[in-house]
Parts: structure tokens; C-alpha cells; sequence
């Protein structure tokens, strides 16, 4: 039976832990602020981007780019966008078990992982992967020359034909509660029949651009900065989902804590009580016997 | 079948600065200005650094906005507008944008070998650009979304 004083050392340290779960969650709510309006912000370009690209793509029968050349996949690249931190729920958890089922699905493939986030890297190395590159600490703050420096070397191992594919797993920010896990082929870059809006467009005349300037030196341009503006909106998206993952778990860790001492306290009111009437019955017992 | 207005849409990686109808639509085109009205064949472009106006439904012209590099794509009756960045002749500071400008310009007047000179060469074109628009159109009227 733990006594009065066991109880109130419990209380205490649940109450301590409770005030860092709540501190936590409120760091993770600043910065989820902040990184939702970044990820929101980047959408539109980047899929204003994408949709231009595939539309080109659909309309040049051949197109002649190093980094829209096809080939048979046999070496795949993945980026694994996972947390940078832990005590975010399920959050890395999930993005790992996702980047697990696309490593199964292409077993007999030969894969070489570039993790972003200090989480996935752990884990991956673990696993014992290759690596083509290593990006810890970058999520927190997301910034446009990491995910350049990123997009320059799936680039350049691409065009050197290191590679046949690359792939991407991160976690798309779609609410507070709930983030979709997300496996996209950032190269070669799909023409707009192979994916699903494609179907819908279909219907209209397949009519070629004008070109103000040449076909390949456009696309020199737009390529690269395809890969680049993916990027940063991969990690950007992720950084919010780590962000709103980590706030709903310490949200949820504070309230447990609540619920904890409540019923400590319950408990310990309890033995307090059962001391008392003890105490008054051995008074009463007491003064009877000598009366 | 031939339509009465385009859809204009301005987005950089920083946001969405614009989505609007227009009759009229002038982009700084990498190549030279180009000028795109309703039923216009589908085109695609780099833009370089200039200027973009549109002429909205009334048919006066609207606003005005300085354009840093990027792409446009004319499809059906819209005009996609991809700038690295797209700032409102209101939204550039004027002061900054000149001390920038005075800037480049001694950089590029020092004859210092030792300078990038394609860097300092686009430096003031950008500055030029900012300074330009923010000057012609300060207090127009701005219809920012």
C-alpha cells in the first residue's frame, strides 16, 4: 500500500512532466504556424510548375533531356523526408513504414537512399542502406539553398546515369490531425497522359506551344528548377507535418498527464481519509477501554 | 469559339500574387515584350526582367508589376505567369530599390576587375526595374487580389 507521501512525490513528477509536454506543445504550435503558411504558400508554384512541364512534355514527341531520359529502372534513388526529432506520435513511425513498403514493392531493384532528417537517417542506417547523401538538421528550418544543394545532386546523378529513377517519400501537410504519406517519382518527369489528370485533358487539342526560344533551352531551364521547387515543397510540407504531429502528441501527452494526477490525487484523497478514520477509531477504541 | 477576357495568374515560390481576368495581357518576355490577348495560340516563354501590365475587364489599364525571370505559358484562354519574384509597383520600397540602384551602379562604374561582372550586370538591371515601376506608378491605382 503506497503511502500519503508516495502519492505526492508521483503528483509532483507527473506535474513537472505535464509542464514540459506543454511547453513542448506550444513550441510546436509556433513553429507549426510558421511552417504552414511556408508549405501553403509554396503549393501553388509548384504546382503551377509541375502542370506546365507535363503539358510540354505531352505536346514534343521526343524529348531530348538528360533528365527526362527513360530507362529501364534497375538503380533507384529514394529521399526518405522523416522527422528531425522525436516525440511527434507516429509521425516518423509512419513516413519509415511507408519508405519500408516502397523498399519491399521494388525489392528486385538495386536502391540507394539520400535521408533527409536526422530520424530517418538513424533509422535507415540502421537497416543498413546505402547512402548517396546525408541531409541532418535541415528540416527545423527549411531553406531554398538546402533544397537546391539537394535537387543539384539528384541531378547530376541522374544525368550521369547513376540512377534510373528517383523517388520521394515525405508526409503532405493536410491538417493538424492528419498528414498524407506521399511516394512521388521526381524523375523522369511523367507527361501529363501518364497521370490522372492527364485522362481529363485528353479531350482537348493537343495544340504545340510556341517556342520563343528552343525547345532544349527552355527545358535546361525548367527541369532543374522543376526538381529544385518538388524539393522545397517536400520539405517544407514535411517540416509542417512534423511540426502539427509533434503539437497533436504533446497535446495529447499534457492531457494524459491531467488525467494522471487526477486519479493520483483521487487515490491519494482516498488514503488520507482511510488514515484519519483509522486514526479516530483508534482514539475512540482507546478512550473506551480506559473509560 | 473565341473568348472575351484571359485568366491571369502571377505565382512565386513565395506565394500567389495574383489571379485575376484581363483583356490584356504584356509580359517581359526574355526576348523582347510580348503582348497576349484573348484566343492567343498556346506559347511558352522565358521571361526576362521587366515589366508586366494588364489591362483589366473595363479595359483601363491596371496594374503593374516588376518581374524577376521566369516562365509564362499562354494555354486556352490563361496566361500562367512563374516569376522568381513578382512585386506590386506598391509593394516596392522605393528607397531601398534606389540605394540598390546607386549601388550597381558604382559597382559596375569602379572598373574593379575583380568583380563578377554578369552578377553586377543583373544586379542592376533588377534594381533598374524595381526603381522604374515603383517610380511610374507610385499612387496609381493598385488592385492587388
Amino acid at each position: 500500500m503506497p503511502t500519503l507521501l508516495d502519492f505526492r512525490r508521483r503528483i509532483r513528477s507527473v506535474k513537472n512532466s505535464q509542464q514540459i509536454t506543454r511547453a513542448m506543445k506550444f513550441v510546436a504550435a509556433a513553429r507549426l504556424r510558421r511552417a504552414q503558411e511556408a508549405a501553403l504558400a509554396a503549393r501553388p508554384y509548384a504546382r503551377e510548375l509541375a502542370r506546365m512541364l507535363r503539358s510540354i512534355m505531352a505536346r514534343i514527341e521526343e524529348p531530348q533531356h538528360p533528365l527526362l531520359a527513360r530507362r529501364t529502372e534497375q538503380n533507384v534513388l529514394v529521399l526518405v523526408l522523416s522527422g528531425e526529432r522525436g516525440l511527434a506520435g507516429a509521425f516518423n513511425t509512419n513516413i519509415l513504414k511507408k519508405a519500408n513498403e516502397f523498399f519491399r514493392s521494388n525489392k528486385d531493384k538495386k536502391i540507394v537512399t539520400i535521408p533527409v532528417g536526422k530520424k530517418g537517417r538513424d533509422a535507415l542506417k540502421k537497416a543498413g542502406f546505402t547512402f548517396a547523401g546525408e541531409y541532418i538538421n535541415v528540416l527545423t528550418r527549411v531553406d531554398f539553398g538546402t533544397a537546391r544543394e539537394i535537387a543539384n545532386l539528384i541531378t547530376s546523378l541522374y544525368a550521369k546515369e547513376e540512377v534510373d529513377a528517383v523517388y520521394i517519400v515525405f508526409s503532405e501537410f493536410k491538417t493538424v490531425m492528419t498528414a498524407n504519406l506521399v511516394v512521388d517519382k521526381l524523375l523522369p518527369v511523367e507527361s501529363i497522359q501518364e497521370t490522372e489528370e492527364g485522362a481529363a485533358a485528353k479531350g482537348e487539342t493537343q495544340v504545340d506551344y510556341l517556342y520563343e526560344q528552343p525547345k532544349e533551352q527552355l527545358l535546361d531551364k525548367l527541369l532543374p528548377r522543376y526538381v529544385e521547387t518538388q524539393m522545397l515543397r517536400a520539405m517544407l510540407e514535411s517540416s509542417a507535418a512534423e511540426y502539427a504531429a509533434r503539437m497533436t502528441a504533446m497535446e495529447s501527452a499534457t492531457k494524459n498527464a491531467g488525467d494522471v494526477i487526477e486519479t493520483l490525487t483521487l487515490h491519494m484523497n482516498k488514503v488520507r481519509q482511510a488514515a484519519i478514520t483509522k486514526e479516530i477509531i483508534e482514539i475512540v477504541s482507546g478512550a473506551s477501554s480506559t473509560a | 469559339m473565341l473568348s472575351e477576357s484571359i485568366e491571369l495568374v502571377v505565382v512565386t515560390p513565395g506565394k500567389q500574387q495574383l489571379r485575376q481576368s484581363a483583356k490584356e495581357v504584356q509580359l517581359p518576355g526574355a526576348d523582347g515584350h510580348l503582348g497576349v490577348l484573348p484566343g492567343h495560340a498556346p506559347l511558352i516563354t522565358e521571361l526576362g526582367i521587366g515589366e508586366l501590365s494588364y489591362h483589366d475587364m473595363s479595359g483601363k489599364e491596371s496594374a503593374h508589376l516588376a518581374i524577376i525571370r521566369g516562365f509564362a505559358e499562354v494555354l486556352g484562354d490563361r496566361v500562367t505567369v512563374l516569376a522568381e519574384t513578382a512585386e506590386f509597383a506598391a509593394e516596392i520600397d522605393l528607397a531601398r530599390a534606389e540605394a540598390a540602384l546607386a549601388r550597381a551602379q558604382k559597382r559596375l562604374a569602379s572598373g574593379d576587375s575583380n568583380i563578377d561582372w554578369d552578377r553586377a550586370t543583373v544586379a542592376l538591371q533588377r534594381a533598374l526595374i524595381r526603381v522604374q515601376v515603383a517610380r511610374k506608378y507610385r499612387g496609381a491605382p493598385h488592385s492587388s487580389p
